[in-house]
């Protein structure tokens, strides 16, 4: 008896390793295969219909045509300006939502509490929040894309809760020894609030960094476009021309090898920062969903 | 009348000792006013009919007449139909296989192998959402990498993504490529919190791992799949919006399209303003009825619930 349930147990542990194994290669195949298609030749690449395990041929022609290319670059320089200054100005404000949300004696603090909790579930919809950005005049600023989704209530109730685990004794001995609310905030409660404050400007750096939907409803001006809105043009919309006309140094005809190319640079481009970057942040994004999911 | 006098006069003294507070408050407060409560008093057009140059105020009033408008037409079926459909298929997919693959990762024992799972399938949910896109549209175009596959398999050929029969498919199984390992990742960590008392217990009585699993493990992580299906549901009808308008096409329409890429389409491409705010209200009130419903009924049955 007692044989059997060993055998079986083994079996089923053999079993799950490689169901594991092959759930990562799942995983990963598509992106090594974008990969190996970046490097690989483009006139070979055109005849492709499989999953690549390595390049066809080498070549890094088409990573100099996209880093020649203004609007990649431009979308790079524009997300970072996005990514720094809408990161900071959601922090400082999270923080400082958070600090008043988490004060004991707040006025109506359970009705505040609950209008914003209440904004998670039902809102005005899309129509009324474009008619509301357009008539405050953002169209075509990059205030469009920072300010409007700057507070996000998910991050904002996770810091509260951070918050409200610090024992009230701190910010009372501050405030006996005259401590205004804004010196508490800034030098008692965001210094232990440190680990629970590097998961939300993940989140909203993430967040800023994939974001396109906002800065092509409100953004016309090209130079503005942040780089995945660029790369929607090319990836998408199938519309190369951005980066293929600029470096105009062959015939047209000839530039349309380049096209399937030039998207697998873009892509890698795109990509392989946050893909290097994201192992290391990882725990930060279990511990926020964490408690984010307890306290919904 | 006393009391409102006095409660007055407290939150008077209370703004005077405070005032730096309610200064800190300020610009929160007035992003949640412009941004979400102005929004929710623009739902007032979806009343009207709203000229951009004459504004809220002097757009003329219509009752009903843009509801009706919708549920008379014939995208109104087909746009309810196809949210419902393609939100329930992704739920069916999407839900319980994160589940499957958390317990069975819980399995795992050599502890660096499991953390390279879970790492790796972590992964996708990095990559953003308009160059995955772009990573499905290449690989489902005529002669792409994954429709040579499905077509050796006998499947259909050319252009799969606008093949009216594939592509919520497509929508959902790409899905949950992306978001398998990042929806297991808090059921993974709250797997961890489970008392292994329990489990000495249950050796001690004689259960092998499948009935430890399903009597010690899944209880543990019940009330966390609970809230996560109430949250999954109260969203049920706003669906991946940003991902279906980047895949699909008017080929598709006839199954893609959802009342939220309905409202922007008739909303900020053709300037129906009035209309798409009254079909996009429509959805919003559905999906709070839906929240409603779903946790009044995990209240209910289990005593777990949002609020």
């Amino acid at each position: 008896m007692y044989k059997r349930k060993f055998t079986v147990g083994t079996i089923f542990d053999i079993a799950n390793h490689i169901l594991m194994f092959i759930l990562c290669l799942l995983c990963v195949l598509p992106v090594i295969h974008v990969i190996n298609c970046s490097f690989s030749d483009p006139k070979e690449l055109l005849q492709n219909n499989s999953i690549l395990i390595r390049p066809l041929g080498f070549t890094t022609l088409g990573y100099s045509l996209i880093f020649k290319n203004n609007s990649i670059l431009n979308g790079y320089v524009n997300t970072l300006i996005y990514l720094v200054t809408g990161t900071l100005l959601s922090t400082c404000l999270t923080i400082m939502g958070a600090f008043v949300l988490s004060r004991k004696n707040l006025y109506w603090g359970k009705l505040i509490m609950f209008l914003i909790t209440f904004t998670m579930f039902f809102s005005g919809g899309l129509i009324p929040f474009y008619l509301v950005v357009n008539n405050l005049g953002l169209m075509d600023t990059r205030l469009a894309v920072i300010l409007p989704t700057a507070l996000n209530t998910f991050n904002l109730i996770i810091m509260r809760t951070a918050m409200n685990e610090i024992p009230a004794g701190l910010e009372e001995s501050a405030m006996i020894d005259g401590a205004s609310p804004f010196v508490i905030m800034t030098r008692i409660i965001v210094p232990l609030c440190k680990a629970s404050i590097a998961v939300i400007v993940l989140f909203y750096g993430v967040g800023i960094w994939n974001s396109w939907f906002n800065a092509s409803m409100f953004i016309r001006n090209r130079k503005l476009y942040p780089l995945q809105l660029v790369l929607k043009e090319i990836l998408v919309s199938n519309d190369t021309s951005a980066v293929l006309n600029s470096s105009a140094d062959q015939t047209g005809k000839s530039m349309d090898i380049y096209k399937p190319l030039v998207k697998y640079c873009t892509i890698v481009a795109a990509t392989l920062p946050v893909l290097c970057f994201y192992p290391f942040v990882q725990k930060y994004f279990v511990t926020g969903m964490m408690i984010g999911s307890l306290k919904g | 009348m006393t009391t409102t006098i006095q409660r007055k006069g407290r939150i008077r003294r209370d703004f005077k000792r405070n005032w730096n507070v309610y200064l800190i408050a300020l610009p929160v407060v007035a992003f949640y006013i412009i941004f979400h409560y102005v929004p929710m008093a623009g739902i007032v057009i979806a009343f009207q009919k709203y000229i951009p140059s004459k504004g809220i105020f002097g757009s003329p009033f219509v009752g009903f007449e843009n509801f009706r408008s919708f549920f008379n037409s014939m995208y109104c079926w087909r746009t309810i139909s196809n949210t419902f459909i393609l939100s329930l298929y992704d739920l069916a997919v999407g839900f319980p296989i994160p589940i499957v693959f958390a317990l069975l990762l819980n399995e795992i024992r050599n502890k660096p192998y499991k953390r390279v799972v879970q790492t790796v399938t972590y992964m996708p949910f990095f990559i953003s959402i308009v160059v995955v896109c772009g990573m499905i549209t290449d690989a489902f175009k005529s002669s792409g990498p994954l429709s040579t596959i499905i077509t050796s398999m006998g499947g259909p050929t050319g252009n799969l993504l606008g093949k009216p029969t594939m592509f919520r498919g497509i929508f959902v199984y790409t899905n949950l490529w992306q978001n398998m390992g990042s929806n297991s990742i808090i059921l993974v960590a709250t797997l961890t919190t489970i008392d292994p008392e329990l489990y000495e217990a249950a050796t001690l009585d004689g259960a092998n791992r499948l009935q430890k699993a399903i009597h010690v493990t899944l209880p543990g992580i019940m009330s966390t799949i609970i809230i996560l299906l109430i949250l999954r549901i109260g969203s049920l009808m706003t669906v991946s919006f940003e991902k279906i308008i980047l895949l699909y096409s008017p080929s598709t329409y006839s199954v893609s399209d959802v009342i939220s890429t309905f409202v922007y389409r008739r909303g900020i491409e053709n300037m129906e303003f009035g209309y798409s705010t009254a079909v996009g209200l429509f959805n919003s009130l559905c999906n709070f009825a839906l929240l409603l419903m779903a946790n009044a009924f995990s209240r209910h049955f289990s005593e777990t619930s949002l609020f």
